[in-house]
């Protein structure tokens, strides 16, 4: 980096390359041209900064400047001002919505101030299309150290002590997972990296792989030399391009440097890596299934026992983590179990990685330690709630994950905590719902998810998910009578109780927790035939107040059915039995004469 | 043995480790329900998906209930099978596994031998919450010449997929789509027609519900039956006769020839003929050209095709066709004995009681699926009309029975008419797997060596194991003969002759479990290998009563030759009793 004194890093997650990152890059490029400084100021495509509610990104080093919401117009700006004059362009700069003041770096951003990035160290700093900038930032220290210093054990060791666990949701030991594969014998072992993201709205992996891919690889690596493997596959959903590009790039990179392959820096260890492709089944996030689908079967799990450690990949065993998991090895070789298992809570150690998303102001990606509250990653990170709206709930572990409610935002973030307030860790997704969210079609949103995703093995979680699914519809159609709340948990906790894998064993968790702790208003749809929240069409009722109504007939030309009738001048109403309940109505009325109910 | 200590329902018990909770219950007499669980124990047949919980028990300490089919004991678990929250699941789940499932049990083909109905009366269930507004998963309806996918009765057992792909290995049915869409279907959701099915129909065997049933041919014959311009002739084959009785209630291995054809007359049949008759006749050509065969191989014959495979299954004359087209030129030539009793019935019968061969209809009643799909094919028809015309099965049968009034456990025994109804013992235990080959090892011994056999019952041929070998000394000539029944194991052998490394002169393949006594047709075993063991005895104990138990020496193939035929493989015998086959493999992907 040295000839260069200048460096802009341009956002190139998927999220900021949708809003014309690539085209940033060049412009800037072009600009730099223009004035003779492309020898000085170089232009480096990074990986995801997580800020993607303000993205594009383009962050100015040395002198670290912030600029969000860049467009491809603005590189003449950017170049002209802050390259040659030294000037900050101020409105590409982030202005806190609470503080109504300018930001210019990170570390005056409450979005960035509570994070700590483990997993995410690399992202947004290096290009991950250059394994050299990973290496500059000690990338493959960690393989190299432990080859020359650790036996196998003492790496298992090392990572038991750290207290790192899975990422993916389940929150097994990790080092405990590799020592399991270790002990059993086999000619062959295989460690496989699960990249098979795919709760709704998560993209924790994705960007891992495709901002620091690197860190990735040189995990499996130490895994597979821990384990006594000599092969890892990376199964990664189709959909997702550009990782599978960075990451195909990142292999032939490394095995050009010697670090993957055949004798990996002369220790006599040799290791690559190949990628399999998924379909984007969710199901094939669960380790059995996923292996099934990698061997070319149909992508279902199957009973454990046996575990994937004992007969896993071609009934070899096999060693699956999830890539976030992956990503924390490097650093925890580096810097020392102790230094890991210092931060977090008792039984959840280091940082988890979350994507924000719902009514919340800093949409996004953070990490942050275990042991942080609801509230500071709601309030403090994300900004708080949109618009000024009051916080209803928090959906964490993705669509099997339960819905808590702001009793629960000082509970701080770990493993135990969230199951035990009725959710779940999951993989990372954390969706939060506003006053105006109806919990009862929050639940059956997530339920078409699990409906959608079921492989449809298993009878309970085949059909049990289908029939909470159609309960749940009733509800929000005003259908439902009161004994269907008693079959609704009953159905819930059989499906949980004897579904196959986990994706039957906890999809009912949103029906489960939002009867819990939204009981009223799963109670007020049956009983009163209202949605509190106003969200199920089926419930409102559209009538004409007729102390406003001037009889300007707008409202009987705007409906699509013809359920208005009333002569011009004279008061409208409205027939019940036609109405669609479309609301054109009430957007046309200037005389806020229609009501709803 | 290692023995683990566990409790169940209070009991304490050790048990051999390794063994399931399922089956640790059953010692000590607790029956846990299983629905898609399946095990054909001699046949190393197990379906262990896991998939439709009714068996679940609760295991202390454990978070989620556990299937009882397919979690194994471990030493100091305490299990409980009858407990409130494990009887509320397996309510719930059956309940739900019925809520997607019609509810036409009274007109369903299943009815009365249906699994899932067994285990709606067990738990008794009465009301299926939430029915009146429970969308059900509705497939297309997809009848091929021998099997009917009704889906919108699959439960997701698996049972189907794991002999189609495992046992067979044909690869015709697995699980397709996801979720409340998964179903059982070919590839592509192509109709069975189009697939590498075989019709060997195994998966109607097994299927616990209606989803899979055979194509039903007895109104056609009750019409043709009502016919005066027609006459009339049945063929029965030789596995029906041994558990026929099953579907009238007696015991597997009951033998009920006699009554069956008294019931067949009953039923207006003009004649009631024997397939046996035919399987003698099969014996006599495809015993001739294994002769043949193996004279040239012994006179330095480098060219000739060794080891000759037996072509009396129709469902492994489809896999050939399927799988292996490149090896058509290794199975016998000779046409199955159900279509050389059509072929020489609408010949030489025929001609025998003056009846033209457009009015005279034959009736196959086999064991078997396959056989319907057989008596189709283009090749084994004259001008458009079929050697057979219709092939019913040993249910179908059984059904017809009682549908007329006859009440079967009452006949008098009779004996098949002349000249098509006599047969030797040799053509009986066609029925079981290793008969053909031990009956055309009668007969060519003799043949070869002009002399008598010195033991008839070849001992060795016989058994349940899915591949078996034997040498037979024929006059210091080593025969070295293969037997395989089951597709998969017949796709082991087949593979090693196409590696050449293959030793034997001669090789029998049955598709089904246990041969003919297996069959698609037969009345469902429900995973009984009991029941085959039972059916194979009563095979051999009717062969052990025959006077007569060599082809070659039933005096009506003898003279069927003499009067029409000439010699075997004459060309007369040639273009009524051998065929040639295709090659199939290219006839998929269709939808």
């Amino acid at each position: 980096m040295s000839k260069y004194k200048m460096h802009l890093l341009v956002c190139g997650g998927t999220g900021c390359r949708a809003s014309a990152s690539d085209a940033i890059v060049e412009n800037l490029k072009k600009e730099l041209n223009n004035q003779g400084l492309d020898e000085s100021v170089q232009v480096i495509m990074t990986g995801c900064f997580g800020f993607c509610e303000k993205g594009p990104i383009v962050k100015v080093v040395p002198d670290n400047t912030f600029y969000t919401e860049v467009k491809p117009s603005d590189a003449k700006d950017l170049v002209e001002e802050h390259i040659i004059k030294g000037r900050k362009v101020e409105r590409l700069l982030y202005k806190d919505p609470v503080k109504k003041v300018t930001v210019s770096d990170e570390e005056g951003m409450s979005f960035y101030k509570k994070q700590l990035r483990i997993a995410l160290r690399n992202c947004g700093f290096i290009n991950p299309e250059n394994i050299e900038e990973y290496i500059a930032r000690d990338g493959y220290m960690a393989i190299g150290q432990i080859l020359s210093e650790n036996t196998p054990e003492e790496v298992i060791e090392i990572i038991k002590a750290s207290g790192l666990r899975g990422r993916g949701g389940a929150g097994f030991p990790t080092g405990l997972k590799w020592q399991l594969t270790r002990q059993t014998k086999s000619d062959q072992k295989y460690v496989v990296c699960n990249a098979d993201e795919g709760d709704p709205g998560a993209f924790m992996d994705r960007s891992i792989l495709e901002g620091d891919p690197h860190s990735v690889l040189e995990a499996m690596a130490i895994c597979g030399y821990s384990i006594g493997a000599d092969t890892g596959l990376i199964y990664i959903r189709a959909e997702y391009p550009l990782a599978i590009s960075r990451l195909l790039t990142a292999i032939g990179q490394a095995r050009e440097f010697g670090l993957l392959g055949k004798n990996i820096l002369g220790s006599g260890f040799d290791f690559d890596i190949e990628l399999k492709y998924g379909a984007g089944a969710f199901v094939c996030g669960e380790e059995t299934a996923l292996i099934h689908s990698m061997e070319g079967k149909r992508g279902e799990p199957s009973l454990k026992p046996p575990f994937p450690s004992v007969e896993g990949y071609l009934k070899k065993p096999t060693n699956v983590n999830n890539v976030e998991t992956l990503a924390n090895i490097p650093a925890i070789i580096l810097k020392g179990h102790k230094w890991f298992s210092s931060i977090g809570t008792e039984k959840s150690k280091g940082t988890k990685v979350f994507a924000l998303a719902g009514k919340i102001n800093n949409v996004g990606l953070i990490e942050v330690p275990m042991g942080t509250t609801l509230r500071e990653v709601i309030y403090e990170i994300g900004g708080g709630i949109k618009d000024g709206k009051k916080f209803k709930a928090v959906q964490t572990g993705g669509p099997s994950g339960g819905c808590l409610t702001e009793a629960h935002l000082d509970v701080p973030i770990d493993y135990e905590n969230l199951l035990a307030a009725g959710s779940m860790m999951g993989s990372g997704g954390m969706i939060i719902m506003d006053e105006d969210n109806c919990m009862v079609s929050i639940a059956k949103y997530f339920l078409d998810f699990s409906v959608e995703e079921s492989c449809g093995k298993c009878s309970p979680c085949r059909i049990g998910n289908k029939r909470l699914y159609e309960l749940l519809d009733r509800i929000t159609q005003g259908k439902a009578e009161f004994d269907d709340l008693a079959r609704l948990k009953n159905l819930s906790e059989v499906i949980k109780d004897t579904s196959l894998c986990g994706l039957g064993q906890s999809s009912p968790n949103p029906v489960l927790s939002t009867l819990q702790y939204f009981r009223e208003e799963y109670e007020a749809h049956i009983i009163d035939h209202k949605c509190p929240a106003g969200e199920c069409k089926a419930l409102m009722v559209y009538s004409i107040l007729e102390e406003h109504c001037v009889g300007c007939t707008a409202c009987a030309r705007a409906c699509p059915v013809g359920a208005i009738s009333g002569e011009r001048k004279l008061v409208h109403s409205i027939d019940q039995s036609i109405c669609i309940k479309c609301g054109a109505c009430f957007d046309k009325c200037k005389f806020d004469a229609v009501l709803v109910q | 043995m290692d023995l683990v200590k566990l409790n169940i329902d209070g009991k304490n018990i050790e048990v051999p480790k390794g063994i399931t909770i399922h089956k640790a219950a059953k010692s000590i007499g607790i029956d846990i329900p299983v629905l898609c669980y399946m095990e054909l124990k001699d046949l190393n047949i197990e379906n262990k998906p896991g998939g439709c919980r009714i068996c679940v028990v609760e295991v202390e300490g454990r978070r989620n209930l556990a299937p009882s089919c397919s979690t194994n004991v471990e030493e100091g678990m305490v299990i409980k099978t009858s407990s409130l929250r494990a009887m509320n699941a397996r309510r719930t789940v059956l309940e739900l596994i019925l809520s997607d499932h019609p509810k036409d049990c009274l007109i369903c083909a299943k009815s009365g031998n249906c699994d899932l109905q067994d285990m709606a009366i067990r738990l008794g269930v009465r009301k299926i919450p939430g029915q009146e507004f429970a969308e059900m998963s509705t497939y297309r309806l997809d009848t091929s010449p021998s099997i009917i996918r009704d889906m919108d009765k699959c439960i997701l057992c698996r049972r189907c997929e794991t002999m189609c792909n495992d046992f067979q290995t044909v690869g015709a049915l697995s699980a397709v789509n996801r979720g409340f869409q998964a179903v059982i279907a070919p590839a592509f959701e192509m109709n069975l027609e189009h697939s590498s099915c075989t019709y060997c129909g195994q998966c109607v065997a097994v299927c616990p519900t209606g989803a899979l049933t055979e194509v039903d041919h007895t109104p056609d014959v009750i019409s043709t039956l009502n016919d005066p311009t027609k006459t009339v002739i049945v063929q029965t084959a030789p596995a029906v006769r041994a558990a026929l009785g099953e579907e009238f209630g007696l015991a597997p291995g009951t033998l009920v020839t006699g009554k069956m054809v008294n019931a067949l007359r009953r039923l207006g049949f003009n004649y009631v003929f024997d397939t046996d008759f035919a399987a003698d006749l099969t014996i006599m050509e495809e015993g001739t050209e294994m002769l043949n065969r193996l004279t040239k191989f012994l006179n330095g014959d480098k060219d000739v095709k060794l080891p000759i495979l037996t072509s009396c299954c129709p469902a492994w004359v489809n896999f050939f066709e399927h799988q292996f087209p490149e090896m058509q030129d290794i199975p016998s030539t000779a046409r199955s004995p159900q279509q050389m009793f059509g072929s020489i019935a609408k010949t030489y019968f025929a001609d025998k009681i003056g009846v033209k061969r457009e009015d005279l209809v034959v009736v196959s009643i086999m064991p078997c699926l396959a056989k319907k799909y057989e008596c189709q094919r283009e090749e084994f028809s004259v001008d458009g009309n079929p050697d057979v015309d219709f092939s019913i099965s040993t249910r179908e049968l059984a059904h017809f029975i009682k549908e007329a009034n006859i009440n079967f456990m009452e006949l008098e025994n009779e004996d098949f008419d002349k000249p098509m109804g006599e047969s030797s013992g040799a053509a009986v235990i066609f029925g079981t797997t290793g008969g053909v080959i031990e009956a055309a090892t009668r007969t060519a011994y003799e043949i070869y060596t002009k002399k008598e056999l010195p033991k008839i019952d070849f001992e060795e041929l016989r058994g349940l194991d899915g591949i078996r070998e034997a040498t037979i000394d024929i006059d210091g000539f080593d025969l070295k003969i293969g037997i395989a029944h089951g597709l998969g194991n017949a796709r082991k052998l087949l593979e090693d002759i196409k590696a050449g490394k293959s030793h034997y002169h001669a090789i029998e393949i049955m598709a089904c479990p246990g041969g003919c006594i297996g069959g698609g047709g037969q009345p469902l075993h429900h995973g009984d290998s009991k029941i085959l063991k039972a059916r194979a005895k009563a095979i051999y104990k009717e062969d052990a009563n025959k006077p007569i138990r060599k082809s070659h020496e039933n005096p009506y193939i003898l003279e069927l030759y003499k009067e029409f035929l000439g010699e075997p493989m004459s060309e007369k015998a040639h273009h009524l009793l051998h065929t040639h086959y295709f090659d199939k493999s290219k006839k998929k992907f269709q939808i």
